[in-house]
């Protein structure tokens, strides 16, 4: 079923002739113990785009993604094969010697349900920078104030920053993730289907924050959600039994997919 | 279809009817017998606590009668068994006080470090050969702990950090009991901590922390109120705790607060009475009635202490 793996260096789009690569995946395989997970996975990270991965249950967009900031590490007997190149740097974050803590410091993710910690909304977003050693309160001031107001989120709790973050509502707790995740200054953020328990009116506003964000940071997105895919990325791949079947520019794909099983999926007569 | 047939039908459906509306009866009566031996069930362990508590009260009033509560309560002697009587509580509150904080002293940073490394940094294999371990803690008889108290630690203290300690001591006991709660504090903490959902540690991790800032910023917060119920727990355990002070803390009622002297607690007391060195019936023995209350008052305070507590900090995930 599963024909040609499309080649996947970054295809030019009209509008945006000189697109630089942010990360590289070159022949990723992974595994869950004896289970692989990725099978030789070649992709290329668009630089301050945004980039969504889609496909059905199972074909790991978000095993892919959570290869970005390792946090596979945290469970025994994941093993990875392979790079991701990171630029401009070029350092390989899968390689052993290069410290998971020290990629999570340059990526950041937001989860598929909201996580808060137990902690005041000041200090959730404060979270990344004081595991830094930042102390200096109107450093941490600053920063604070910066990211929930790029999380679109600063007008609704500027007043109570020092209430629980469970006060607040599902969409607004996603929103408070994504200020965390931001605070920190990452170059790339990572979305594991960010609005999955989120209700309509609190995914459209969570959709339009990632459309702003992308002149800031490179964002790569799991989506199960086709029409989000569309809404809100530039290139999307598509994924299908732990193999990259076809990457491109969002537009074309959706509306010519070069490949036949793409066609059936994201025309719904498969998935 | 014949007017009979109809009718012969009729029955027939009555009948069915009848039949299932007689099921259904049977059931009720059934179910109802159950939930009847159910709530009796229930019942009995809260008519048991009511009993003992009018027992103990019932009892004190009768020593109340001779012993003013004033005079109980603010007398700095305890002396029921000398000519010269003086039934001043204070003495053995103190004991029982003092080495509860030695053993929560003990208890509380080991009991609580054990339950971050079990849950937070332990390798599964690990986790399963400590824990049966320390389950065994909990199940050797206070008595053993008792006269290791008395013949291993005391003497350890004495030959090394402390040479003027006397032989029976409040120190040497209320490290054994630290020991002997460790289990109960890290058990139900482990419990609580490991309670916290996988996905607020991600989390953490995501943002760059270690395992250590993880534990201590975000699980410890988060399963706060379990730990506090652990605490009390251990708390109301060496309240309670009754063999190690009899054996190894001297079950003479001194009002002190030096770790170092001997002293008898509350529970020391009333074994020390009720192994019959007052007679039955007289305001010696009655004054054990008093003193068991007032140990389960003070109980009863740190019960709902935790449960204010619990509710405070109660985990909204």
């Amino acid at each position: 079923m599963v024909d040609t793996v499309v080649n996947s260096a970054v295809p030019l789009s009209v509008e945006n002739p000189v697109i630089r690569s942010k990360a590289d995946v070159k022949s990723l395989n992974f595994f869950y113990g004896n289970f692989q997970g990725l099978k030789n996975i070649n992709l290329t990270i668009p630089d301050k785009q945004v980039t969504a991965m889609i496909g059905p249950s199972g074909c790991g967009k978000s095993t892919l993604l959570r290869c970005f900031n390792r946090m596979h590490d945290l469970y025994p007997g994941n093993r990875y094969e392979g790079e991701i190149i990171l630029h401009p740097d070029n350092v390989n974050i899968l390689a052993r010697d290069v410290d998971a803590i020290e990629v999570r410091m340059r990526i950041s993710m937001v989860f598929q349900k909201p996580n808060p910690f137990p902690k005041s909304i000041y200090e959730n977003v404060a979270y990344g920078l004081r595991v830094r050693g930042v102390g200096r309160r109107a450093v941490l001031d600053e920063k604070v104030e910066e990211a929930l107001r790029d999380a679109a989120l600063w007008n609704e709790v500027k007043d109570r920053q020092h209430e629980l973050a469970f006060n607040l509502s599902g969409g607004q707790q996603q929103r408070l993730c994504i200020a965390r995740a931001l605070a920190s200054d990452p170059e790339l953020l990572l979305f594991d289907e960010p609005t999955s328990a989120l209700d309509p009116i609190a995914t459209a506003s969570i959709e339009e924050l990632i459309a702003d964000l992308k002149s800031k940071v490179t964002i790569l997105i799991v989506t199960h959600n086709m029409q989000q895919a569309a809404r809100v990325s530039d290139y999307t791949a598509y994924m299908y039994l732990g193999e990259i079947i076809e990457f491109g520019i969002t537009d074309e794909l959706f509306i010519k997919p070069k490949n036949r099983h793409t066609e059936d999926y994201i025309t719904g007569r498969f998935g | 279809m014949t007017s009979l047939e109809i009718t012969q039908k009729a029955v027939i459906l009555d009948q069915g009817l009848k039949l299932r509306s007689i099921r259904k009866r049977s059931r009720r009566v059934k179910e109802s017998a159950i939930e009847i031996f159910l709530f009796a069930s229930a019942l009995s362990a809260v008519a048991i606590t009511f009993a003992i508590v009018y027992v103990l009260v019932a009892e004190s009033f009768g020593f109340f009668e001779h012993v003013p509560i004033f005079d109980f309560l603010t007398d700095t002697q305890w002396t029921p068994l000398f000519s010269d009587a003086h039934y001043g509580i204070l003495p053995l509150v103190a004991g029982t006080f003092v080495t509860t904080i030695v053993a929560l002293l003990v208890a509380v940073p080991l009991g609580t470090i054990i339950a971050l490394y079990l849950s937070e940094f332990a390798p599964s294999r690990v986790r399963e050969t400590v824990k049966p371990f320390l389950e065994l803690l909990a199940a050797v008889p206070t008595v053993v702990f008792g006269y290791f108290a008395l013949l291993v630690v005391t003497p350890l203290l004495q030959h090394t950090i402390m040479p003027g300690l006397p032989g029976f001591n409040m120190l040497g006991p209320g490290i054994v009991i630290g020991i002997m709660i460790i289990p109960y504090i890290s058990s139900v903490s482990e419990d609580a901590m490991r309670a916290v959902p996988m996905h607020m540690r991600e989390g953490s991790y995501a943002m760059g922390a270690t395992r250590f800032q993880t534990a201590r910023l975000v699980v410890t917060p988060a399963a706060l109120s379990g730990i506090v119920a652990a605490y009390i727990l251990g708390i109301s355990r060496a309240l309670g705790e009754t063999m190690v002070v009899a054996i190894a803390a001297g079950q003479q009622p001194t009002l002190t607060l030096n770790p170092m002297e001997p002293a008898a607690t509350i529970t020391a007391y009333i074994v020390q009475v009720s192994l019959g060195d007052l007679p039955h019936g007289g305001i010696g023995y009655q004054s054990i009635f008093a003193a068991g209350l007032v140990l389960v008052l003070i109980t009863l305070g740190f019960n709902i202490l935790g449960h204010v507590l619990r509710k405070r900090f109660r985990e909204i995930y």
